[in-house]
């Protein structure tokens, strides 16, 4: 979300990229355009937006992500 | 004999009129429905037979009653039981080609989604979400991988469609697992759009959903709709802090008096009210253009702004800078406490950024609440 930002630096999410298949599902599933395709790999391009909501852990068929929110 | 007679015919003409009143009533085909010990549900249209049972096909016009009860539901009255039954529903005039939609079985969800579908023939299956929305009940597990593939199974899908694909929103996938979903169910899980109003578009686009589809927004109305559940949540713990304050306010040079409470226990309670209005309405509503990214800070911001005005207003009942100074600090805190407390209704914070606000506010909330008591309890001397 553009107009409305949380707080920078605190999520705990993290992709591997060199286990992505480059299936483009995380880019799909994320609603907060935290992922992009590059050269057929997924990238994080805006980390701070993550709101920790596991789409992108649970819909990636070659687990090259992660989240571990706290009790929240 | 002749008495009789007349009256006789009067009866039967009276009749008659009855008899023709009630043949010229609309005939009600869903009456056929009907079942002793059932009831049959306003947002059904008709039923049609397929293979696997009779499916009730719904409207896609909200009706009086569901307007009424999305109202009432918004206010956060009897919202925790406002669902319809799990299972497959029809729209329009679906058939073996038709797309199958998934949903959450909170009534509000269901409505929403249906009110955009006109002119659309689709299956709905609806998920035993327990009365909560698609993005929460994902959250929670209970819009989840299984629950799908298990729904899927007990309405014998695979006998009512020929493809082998649903559309579950967007939102859903943080409870489902699309690859699991397919090796489970044999049905592939195509993502659908977040907002329902974008799903006639989606379909229009052979199922791909552009960017805009693709990505949350919270925008003003979006807030200022969620605002009443966050007040009517307070209403009780408000009652109980009310009591309270009437209580402290009564403390003074004579150890207690009603006196006293009543005067005083008066102005603590707009403090309070100010408090409310300020963390919970004021602050979710003009979330973007209060300064800071910390909730607790934004409520803290406009808790200052709103109170400084009001207890100015009640100035002349306030004593010294002291009781000034307790009022002032516990309308700021309630705001920050409940502005805090919106985090859990934004589409856009993290658990972890709102554990580590949580762990730098608590503390500095419950410090103020203290000092504001003990300043309230000095300016009465």
């Amino acid at each position: 979300m553009k107009d409305l930002r949380y707080l920078d630096d605190v999520s705990s999410l993290v992709l591997d990229e060199e286990k992505c298949i480059g299936c483009s599902l995380c880019t799909e599933v994320c609603p907060q355009a935290v992922f992009e395709m590059r050269d057929n790999k997924a990238h994080i391009v805006d980390f701070n937006a993550c709101m920790e909501c596991g789409a992108c852990v649970n819909n990636c068929p070659s687990k090259a992500i992660s989240v571990s929110p706290g009790v929240g | 004999m002749d008495k009789i007679s007349t009256s006789g015919v009067n009866i039967m003409s009276s009749m008659d009129e009855i008899a023709l009143s009630c043949s010229n009533e609309p005939s009600n085909p869903i009456a056929d429905y009907e079942k002793p010990g059932y009831k049959l549900c306003s947002y059904v249209d008709r039923f049609m037979k397929t293979n696997a049972g009779v499916i009730p096909i719904i409207k896609t016009k909200l009706g009086k009653d569901d307007l009424f009860s999305t109202f009432y539901v918004r206010c956060g009255i009897s919202r925790h039981k406002y669902t319809v039954a799990p299972g497959l529903y029809g729209i329009g005039n679906p058939d073996k080609n038709s797309e199958v939609l998934i949903t959450a079985n909170f009534k509000l969800t269901f409505d929403h989604l249906r009110k955009e579908l006109a002119d659309i023939n689709a299956w709905i299956l609806v998920l035993d979400t327990k009365g909560i929305n698609v993005w929460c009940a994902a959250g929670k597990g209970t819009f989840s991988t299984l629950e799908l593939v298990n729904r899927i199974k007990a309405c014998k899908l695979e006998k009512i469609v020929d493809h082998k694909r649903v559309i579950v929103p967007q939102l859903g996938a943080t409870g489902v697992s699309a690859g699991d979903v397919k090796k489970l169910s044999g049905f592939r899980v195509v993502y659908g759009p977040i907002r329902a109003n974008d799903i006639p578009a989606f379909l229009k686009n052979k199922r791909r959903a552009d960017k805009n589809m693709r990505q949350v927004t919270f925008n003003l109305y979006e807030r200022f709709i969620l605002t009443p559940v966050e007040i009517q949540i307070v209403l009780k713990p408000a009652l109980i802090a009310a009591l309270v304050l009437f209580i402290v306010s009564g403390f003074g040079p004579g150890i207690f008096s009603f006196s006293g409470a009543l005067e005083r226990g008066w102005i603590s309670f707009f403090a309070l009210i100010t408090g409310i209005v300020s963390g919970g309405f004021v602050t979710p509503v003009l979330l973007p253009f209060i300064p800071s990214r910390q909730f607790a800070l934004k409520g803290i911001i406009a808790g200052s702004v709103l109170s400084i005005p009001i207890l100015i207003l009640f100035s002349n009942a306030i004593k010294g800078v002291s009781g000034f100074a307790a009022l002032f600090l516990f309308s700021v805190t309630i705001s920050s406490y409940l502005a805090m407390n919106f985090t859990g209704a934004t589409p856009f914070t993290s658990p972890s950024g709102v554990e580590k606000e949580m762990k730098r506010y608590i503390p500095v909330q419950l410090v103020c609440l203290v000092i504001s008591s003990g300043l309230w309890i000095y300016s009465a001397f």
